[in-house]
């Protein structure tokens, strides 16, 4: 579904991304973790060409992403985001906000598109807010319309991006539930995260990168068994101490 | 000092037919108004587009806009009207020259020329007002916007543009009333709006105190009128659950 | 085009952007001395002061400069000669001087507000504490931090005064704008004068807003520290 070919990015002269290769196939669920500055957000957003490539080759669904040729607003659509400070457009009501991009970019009639997105914010559990403004909803609430919103679309695949970083603790909850149930009904899905929970629980693949490098692409079982690499190790502990 | 006072002035006849002197500030008034309103549509539809066309990743289109504004702002505004009245009539094309010049009454090829003057030169603000709009919004937004889908036109026409023309509306409505303030140039060009209409009712009365307090409490008034009118639109368009976008 | 007409105008030229240089330095400097004076007022608990301000910087901010110029035409003289009860011409130059500084004081009165408003209350509390009173508090704490952090935007409206000054052609002072126009006129090479005369105040507003500019950038990473 995903493949990610010997990618490597600049930043005029900071490389960001040094030789990444990786592939997530249809049905999986990898988690992409990593200190801060590893590079893991440029990398996610690189599969969707919000971030523009130099070196290497990414391929969604054998459409090649860094080819000046690819309609990349179309196949955008087909791609779901989430982002970690949610993003949804704070002048539209939350219907509006679902229905905007089924509109204008798919082409669905008005109605359509209006029940389609009711229907999934009823499934996040939001429907009562169906006619609110985002700056009227708690955070995580808006992150649960933002999955809304990409599911919306009909992606054969989701990207996150930190959905639960920017949230507070008593809220990251109530989107990681959305997300396990996601994963568990077979979407495919890339997912940058520290939430090892969340891995742990619904995750195929980890990947563990740090400095723009990809240090660890192991079965989840192995990552957290016995991670080969020391910075995995390091990154591990902290991050679990931290949590506990 | 011998100064006859006289308030009753407006009300006396300026000697032509059933005319009085109010007749004058009004219709000095509606030439103001015109000048204003139809500049502002210029300057409003230009400096929007060049305020988009700044914040584009294409470097041409946004050098464009960053030339335009340069240009525009640094040369005085008297300046640029004496360009417009003087030199750009002469090297128009035959036919339209004696469009302007001969079938157009001299009242109305003027207030054309000084319309465009004053669009291209407030045109010039909008766009900055509008390009820091755009900029003061979170980047994520743009990137949301691509990653559902939304070409860079629909990006900037359903998600950018709507939120920074929030921002900017009290920017906005100062530049709208600069020109009001700034059509009085076209007096100098002879074209009978409030100001000129105010300079000949002291000239032809002596009575300039009374003259000049008229034109004040007029532009006084619009201006009241206008903040008024703009804070209803502000308050009419705010968006439940925001208190300050772009953080302001 | 005839560019010998514009060599033999030149000592006029030279003549009129001096006459436009100092209208503009001194109504600046005029401005600014009368703006604190109103931003003080303005900010002060004296209800009569605050608000005698506020109606002087709402009226002129409410009105065209150009109305202002052709008023003070008429009034100055007429004042002039209520005061020292004689006639005495003064001529366009005082007329406008006193306009332009009248006026633009308005608009130095609200950025220096602005920049006093913006200086945290712990300095003047401090300045309290270590014993001085309130005119030493503003002149040696409040004020010169205000007018540091204004500076750019003081400069800024000061470039917009200079723009400005071409408008005294209303009253027919032979400044720099005026000069070009008349020589034109008398030689019959308007473009070539006018385009000069737009030529020169572009050169001397874009340099000023360049250096502007680059103050705004150091003044900002001098405060991010």
């Amino acid at each position: 579904m995903i493949e990610i070919k010997n990618v490597s990015k600049w930043y005029g002269s900071f490389q960001v991304l040094k030789d990444c290769s990786t592939h997530v196939s249809k049905g999986e669920v990898v988690v992409v973790c990593g200190p801060s500055g590893s590079g893991k957000s440029t990398l996610i957003k690189c599969v969707n060409g919000l971030e523009a490539i130099q070196q290497g080759e990414i391929l969604v669904n054998t459409t090649k992403v860094n080819d000046p040729k690819t309609n990349l607003p179309k196949l955008r659509s087909h791609v779901g985001m989430v982002f970690q400070h949610f993003e949804l457009f704070p002048h539209l009501s939350i219907t509006d906000n679902l229905c905007l991009a089924q509109v204008e970019v798919l082409g669905r009639g008005k109605e359509e598109a209006r029940e389609k997105g009711l229907a999934l914010l009823d499934r996040v559990g939001l429907k009562a807010h169906a006619d609110k403004f985002p700056g009227q909803l708690s955070g995580g609430q808006q992150q649960r319309v933002a999955i809304a919103r990409a599911l919306a679309m009909g992606p054969y695949c989701m990207l996150f991006d930190e959905p639960t970083s920017a949230l507070d603790p008593e809220m990251i909850n109530e989107v990681l539930d959305v997300m396990v149930e996601l994963a568990q009904e077979g979407m495919t899905m890339m997912v940058v995260t520290h939430e090892m929970g969340f891995a742990r629980k619904v995750a195929n693949r980890v990947i563990f990168m740090d400095q723009g490098q990809i240090i660890e692409d192991t079965t989840k079982e192995e990552f957290f068994g016995s991670p080969r690499s020391e910075r995995a190790q390091q990154f591990l502990s902290k991050i679990l101490h931290h949590c506990n | 000092m011998n100064y006859n006072w006289d308030w009753a002035v407006f009300f006396k006849s300026t000697g032509i037919g059933e005319e009085i002197y109010l007749h004058w500030f009004m219709s000095g008034l509606l030439w103001t108004l015109a000048l204003s309103l139809c500049g502002w549509l210029i300057a409003l539809l230009l400096g929007s587009l060049l305020g988009t066309m700044r914040t584009l990743p294409n470097r041409w289109l946004a050098g464009i806009g960053s030339a335009y504004v340069s240009l525009f702002r640094n040369v005085p505004l008297l300046v640029q009207l004496f360009v417009w009245y003087f030199l750009i009539p002469d090297i128009l094309p035959e036919s339209m020259q004696t469009w302007l010049k001969q079938d157009l009454s001299p009242e109305v090829s003027g207030f054309l020329i000084v319309t465009l003057c004053l669009g291209l030169f407030t045109a010039a603000r909008v766009c900055e007002q509008v390009r820091t709009g755009i900029e003061a919004l979170p980047r994520g937004q743009r990137q949301a916007a691509a990653a559902l889908g939304l070409t860079t036109a629909q990006t900037y026409r359903r998600v950018l543009l709507p939120q920074a023309f929030r921002i900017v509306i009290p920017p906005l409505t100062s530049e709208f009333l600069n020109i009001i303030k700034n059509s009085s140039v076209a007096s100098l060009v002879g074209l009978m709006e409030l100001l000129a209409q105010t300079k000949q009712t002291g000239e032809f009365t002596a009575n300039l105190f009374e003259a000049f307090t008229m034109a004040t409490l007029i532009y006084f008034t619009v201006n009241m009128g206008v903040m008024f009118t703009m804070s209803r639109l502000e308050r009419k368009l705010r968006v439940p659950g925001l208190i300050a976008l772009g953080g302001k | 085009m005839e560019f010998n007409s514009l060599i033999d105008a030149l000592p006029a030229l030279l003549e009129g952007l001096q006459v436009t240089l100092k209208l503009m330095v001194m109504a600046v400097m005029g401005g600014i001395v009368i703006g604190t004076m109103l931003a003080l007022f303005r900010l002060s608990n004296n209800r009569i002061l605050s608000l005698s301000a506020s109606v002087y910087v709402g009226y002129f901010r409410s009105i065209p400069l150009l109305l202002v110029i052709s008023w003070f035409y008429f009034l100055v003289p007429m004042i002039i000669e209520w005061m020292t009860g004689k006639p005495e011409p003064v001529g366009p130059f005082i007329s406008s001087l006193v306009a332009f500084t009248m006026f633009e004081a308005a608009y130095y009165c609200e950025i220096l507000r602005a920049g006093i408003q913006s200086i945290p209350k712990g300095q003047v509390s401090a300045a309290y504490a270590l014993g001085m009173n309130y005119r030493q508090t503003m002149r040696l704490v409040i004020l010169p931090q205000a007018f540091r952090k204004m500076a750019p935007l003081l400069l800024q409206q000061s470039i917009i005064l200079f723009q400005d000054t071409a408008l005294v052609y209303a009253v027919g002072l032979m400044d720099f704008l005026n000069t070009a126009r008349s020589r034109g006129d008398i030689t019959g090479e308007l473009p070539l004068f006018l385009l000069s005369a737009g030529a020169v105040y572009f050169v001397i507003s874009f340099t000023a807003s360049r250096v502007v500019m680059h103050l705004q950038k150091k003044l900002a990473i001098a405060q991010a520290h």
